[in-house]
């Protein structure tokens, strides 16, 4: 995969120590600890339950893991929350679609740039042409992004209306218009077709090679994650069980154990 | 017949000037429902509280840009402790519960403005008489009053402004999107209590004006609450969400009251421009029930 690409992979741009969250007395995950270099499709996979999501939502802040530490850069964030992480430039998609179903995929699309741009929210009462000229360009790169994802006929529907694949597509493109430095997608071809998951690794492999987005990724469909991922890390019961390159991840037995289940004799 | 028809032309003039001045009530309550979907009972209440708060300012000795100032600010001081006073501690909870805290909030900001400014009816002189221009009755022989032409300007810029502020910034984007989906929007970082705290200040400096304008020709007193409460048609005609829609709802009511007072109310003995908007918004909600440009309801089965 990674011969002649334009992004070569670099130095860890995200750096997980000993991750540990607790629920109560449920441990969720337990001393978690891997790296996801620059420029690298990184996935997360593992059994339903495995503390997946809840590892990406300790990235995002979340949830406050109990134990360790989380490096941005080589940089621990200070009072970790959503808001500072979208700041470091790290943007997700959700695993239940948190898109805004009655305004238009543009609008949709628009509001990731709304966090993009960082002018003052007052602003916009003392400088009404000025905040107008913003909205125009931010406009004009969120139909990059909509020719990009070649969803230009449905730009003005509102997202409510969309099929569900649809749907997962717009989300992506909202992820995109941050112009994050890390995506992270949470089953981003969940309930989508044959034709839309290859449509969608098209757009993930694009976006990573020709803007260099590091991209983490959670994904069932282990044909999609072999396909696409540089490396990926297996999770089962909030541990990690294998990391490594897919084939070595393949060919692991405690991998295989957990997706087969083991026989007890 | 000439006659008839400037007579015709006159009250139909009348009646969309004073139609603008129930479009900036109605714009008050659009702001906050395009912003959390909810309906802010309070919103006569802040208009009441908010033009009191000026005369009684002015009568203090402020001057009166002074006095407009300050009201704005203490308009925006309500915004913010309603933000985190009521509306943060209500996150995450029903529509009705909060609908049922802003009837609360409203009956509590009646009580504190004449408990702080008194009961008795003030007058409001903003410099601009409620008489017909001569100017204008001289050269095309309409009598249309100077207040109503310069309430219809001032409601007029501040529809457009706002839409602006909606449609085409930033901001707007963030508004209509905590609206749309306050779970969805928080969960990607739209900071909501900045974006609650703009909306109610901006509902307040909307319902300021909507005071002084309405203040200034009936008298700044109580009865405001329930004029107020004029803008419910309008609201339900044009749709809760849309502020051209409360532009043009509030012409649409403005007008075909005085027409249907002139040319029908004397078959009922007058007095029909009272009641005749709340039948055409029964029969809005019969029949149109978005109204004429609310967001038709998706659902997806």
């Amino acid at each position: 995969m990674s011969a002649g690409r334009n992004f070569p992979i670099g130095d860890p741009i995200l750096e997980l120590k000993n991750i540990s969250l607790r629920f109560g007395g449920v441990k969720a995950i337990t001393n978690i600890s891997f790296k996801v270099l620059k420029h690298e499709i990184r996935a997360i996979i593992g059994p339903n339950g495995a503390g997946k999501s809840s590892l990406l939502n300790c990235i995002n802040g979340i949830y406050k893991p109990q134990e360790g530490t989380i490096l941005f850069n080589g940089k621990v964030l200070d009072g970790i929350s959503p808001n500072v992480v979208a700041n470091n430039g790290v943007s997700r998609t959700f695993q239940n679609l948190a898109l805004f179903k009655r305004m238009s995929v543009l609008d949709n699309i628009m509001v990731g740039r709304t966090l993009h741009t960082t002018s003052n929210f007052w602003s916009v009462g003392f400088g009404l042409p000025k905040a107008m000229k913003e909205d125009r360009e931010n406009r004009e790169k969120c139909m990059e992004i909509i020719k990009f994802l070649e969803i230009e006929h449905i730009k003005d529907s509102p997202v409510g209306k969309l099929a569900y694949g649809l749907q997962k597509k717009v989300e992506f493109g909202r992820a995109l218009a941050t112009e994050a430095n890390i995506l992270m997608l949470d089953e981003p071809m969940a309930g989508m077709n044959v034709e839309e998951k290859r449509e969608m690794c098209r757009f993930i492999l694009k976006v990573n090679d020709e803007v260099g987005t590091t991209i983490v990724l959670i994904e069932h469909d282990m044909g999609v994650v072999m396909d696409i991922s540089d490396r990926v890390v297996v999770l089962d019961y909030g541990k990690v069980i294998g990391d490594g390159i897919p084939d070595e991840v393949r060919s692991s037995q405690a991998v295989i154990d957990a997706y087969l289940g083991t026989s007890h004799d | 017949m000439i006659d008839q028809l400037l007579f015709l032309l006159e009250v139909v003039v009348a009646g969309l000037l004073s139609g603008t001045m129930y479009s900036l009530v109605a714009l008050g309550y659009v702001l906050i429902y395009k912003s959390s979907a909810n309906f802010n009972f309070a919103q006569g209440a802040m208009v009441f509280f908010a033009v009191l708060s000026f005369v009684g300012l002015m009568e203090l000795g402020l001057s009166f840009p002074v006095a407009f100032a300050a009201t704005i600010l203490l308009m925006m001081l309500l915004g913010l402790l309603t933000e985190k006073l009521v509306l943060r501690p209500l996150t995450n909870q029903s529509e009705e519960t909060v609908l049922m805290a802003t009837i609360g909030l409203g009956f509590f900001l009646e009580g504190l403005t004449q408990a702080t400014w008194g009961v008795e009816v003030r007058k409001l002189d903003l410099g601009v008489k409620d008489v017909p221009i001569t100017w204008i009755a001289d050269n095309f022989k309409l009598l249309i009053s100077a207040l109503d032409l310069v309430a219809a300007a001032v409601a007029l810029t501040m529809i457009a402004g706002i839409t602006l502020i909606f449609n085409y910034t930033k901001v707007g984007l963030g508004l209509r999107a905590v609206a749309d989906d306050p779970g969805a929007a928080s969960s990607i970082g739209i900071p909501l209590k900045n974006i609650m705290f703009f909306v109610w200040s901006a509902a307040g400096v909307v319902a300021l004006v909507a005071g002084m304008m309405w203040g200034a020709r009936a008298g700044v007193q109580f009865a405001l609450v329930d004029l107020a409460l004029k803008a419910l048609p309008v609201l339900i005609i044009g749709g809760f969400s849309s502020i051209s829609g409360a532009l043009i709802a509030g012409l649409v009511v403005g007008a075909t009251e005085k027409l249907l007072e002139v040319f029908l109310g004397p078959m009922f003995g007058g007095g029909i421009e009272g009641w005749a908007p709340y039948v055409m918004a029964i029969l809005f909600l019969l029949y149109r029930p978005e109204g004429l440009f609310g967001e038709k309801i998706i659902r997806r089965v």
